[in-house]
């Protein structure tokens, strides 16, 4: 919407459809509930910290974990292909918040019964909820986006590496220099799709005691009995960091040439 | 149990000639139960729980079904909204399905699961009718339906702009009416490029189904959490449910290619071009 001309898109009925929404959004903010706002403001401002955390995290380490299942799909030998092909019809067959519960009551549930774990360093982090909802988040990137990226790396032009053992270069180096950048831009515009799909999927976290601000919202309406509001404040929230993430991958793949050999 | 102590028994031989070793096997690990605790668990008659898994799959596959085709319903009123509405139908289709696909499916589904029964029960009072209590299953569909109408409106709307112009002003030229071109020419013509992208949508749709054990509906996710919180036996059905989902997904995809190549009848054989 924004990238028409001004005079083009404010026209006759978007004037009208504005002062609507104005309308609507007054009505809510004057004869709804709003009182409980400042008390659980930095309790709010923390969840979304812990959503945006929680996102960063995931579709970093998701993203690094799709390159090699991604690879190994493409152009890795059987014993790589297959358990990667596995990997992701699994992840990408199952719902999420069965995979999240699985691992949070599962290994929860199992990691107790090992002295050598109880007494390890990692033992104060396993018995937190945050570990299973990041390890959950990141394997589900990594299976939608493999898939993305097997995609990808076999769809650079054979050329292209032909050219890069014309010139000599190693294996390691033809794929550092020509084959990977290339497959990742042609990533690219799913990536801004599938990191959205990211942050909706992150709400699933509040399911295992992780306080992010979907857990925050509901704790609002379990203590002031408050329905709407909170609900409508949180979807404005996840609209808001939505706006921010397509902006930011709209203002990369301006950065990048788009011509593609 | 006449079945039960021997094979307790065996199974604790096993556990002791392991603990001599010091190493858990994988079947403890990712079963945590012998074969035989393992078909007792997931039995079908009342102390197992094999048929409440069953039956939530079906509950699971019914409000998928459901979803589906409402969410198809509004998906080709918004894609023809989208396309050939007024301005202002335009603008309001876009509003939603923008909303829609930025707004995390657990909030829409808790926001609409509250907004909708409550609406529904100020309108039977304001009408005179005593307030019903809303049934799972019809609020789960209309929910989820909703969300999946957004995406199947933009999924139809790219469909329909794939099908070459001329066939839809032939159709116009022959002096068909609206609904008779929609049913002859757009909706046949469009169904090959809008298989993949609905394919797609219905395995959202089974996937998103799981999102209802959050408001507490019975469908196959809640009852495995049920299941595995009653026996201690989480990695046994975590495990099962994760099968039939993937067993939905395999037989759907099938299904799916089935009817891609019925729609893609008389066209040319595409090859893969990955």
């Amino acid at each position: 919407m924004g990238a028409a001309p001004k005079s083009e898109w404010l026209q006759p009925h978007r004037i009208t459809l504005i002062i609507l929404a104005a309308a609507i959004v007054l009505a809510c903010a004057l004869t709804m509930r709003w009182d409980w706002l400042p008390a659980y403001l930095p309790l709010a401002l923390q969840g979304i910290w812990r959503t945006i955390w929680l996102l960063v995290v995931t579709v970093t380490l998701g993203i690094a974990l799709a390159i090699p299942i991604g690879f190994a799909q493409a152009a890795g030998p059987a014993f790589l292909a297959v358990p990667a092909r596995l990997f992701c019809t699994i992840i990408r067959g199952t719902p999420l918040l069965l995979q999240l519960w699985l691992l949070y009551y599962g290994l929860g549930s199992l990691f107790p019964q090992f002295p050598w774990i109880r007494e390890s360093f990692l033992w104060p982090y396993l018995r937190q909820a945050w570990p299973y909802g990041v390890l959950a988040l990141t394997l589900s990137y990594a299976g939608y986006e493999g898939e993305v990226m097997r995609g990808a790396f076999a769809g650079v032009p054979k050329g292209q590496l032909e050219a890069a053992r014309a010139f000599g270069m190693r294996r390691w180096t033809a794929f550092r220099r020509i084959w990977l950048p290339q497959a990742l831009r042609r990533a690219l515009p799913t990536l801004a799709g599938e990191t959205v799909l990211q942050l909706k999927a992150t709400p699933l976290v509040a399911t295992i005691t992780m306080v992010d601000i979907y857990s925050v919202a509901s704790r609002v309406r379990q203590e002031t009995f408050v329905t709407y509001e909170p609900l409508l404040l949180l979807a404005l929230v996840y609209m808001a960091i939505t706006g921010v993430i397509v902006f930011a991958f709209r203002k990369i793949e301006a950065r990048i040439p788009a011509r593609l050999g | 149990m006449p079945g039960g102590a021997p094979a307790h028994s065996k199974s604790s031989n096993g556990g002791m000639r392991r603990c001599s070793v010091g190493v858990t096997t994988l079947t403890d690990i990712f079963l945590s139960a012998s074969a035989a605790s393992l078909a007792e668990l997931l039995a079908f008659d009342p102390p197992g729980w094999g048929g409440n898994l069953l039956r939530g799959l079906l509950a699971s596959v019914g409000i998928a079904c459901g979803s589906f085709g409402l969410g198809l319903l509004i998906g080709i009123s918004g894609a023809y909204g989208k396309l050939y509405g007024s301005p202002m139908v335009r603008d309001l289709f876009g509003l939603y399905t923008t909303i829609v696909r930025a707004v995390p499916e657990l909030v829409l589904i808790l926001l609409l699961y509250f907004a909708g029964t409550d609406l529904v029960n100020r309108l039977l009072t304001l009408l005179g009718y005593a307030p019903v209590d809303i049934n799972g299953l019809v609020a789960g569909i209309c929910v989820l339906g909703v969300v999946q109408g957004a995406y199947s409106t933009e999924v139809l709307r790219g469909a329909i702009l794939a099908i070459p112009q001329g066939q839809i002003e032939a159709a116009r030229a022959y002096g068909m009416s609206p609904s008779l071109q929609l049913r002859r020419i757009t909706l046949p013509a469009m169904a090959p490029y809008a298989i993949p992208g609905l394919a797609n949508l219905w395995l959202i749709a089974t996937k998103d189904t799981a999102l209802l054990a959050v408001v507490g509906f019975n469908e196959l996710t809640q009852t495995t959490r049920l299941a595995a919180g009653a026996t201690k036996a989480y990695f046994t059905f975590f495990i099962a449910a994760g099968v039939l989902y993937l067993a939905l997904t395999l037989v759907s995809n099938v299904i799916i290619s089935r009817f891609e190549r019925y729609s893609r009848r008389g066209m040319p054989s595409v090859v893969e071009t990955r």
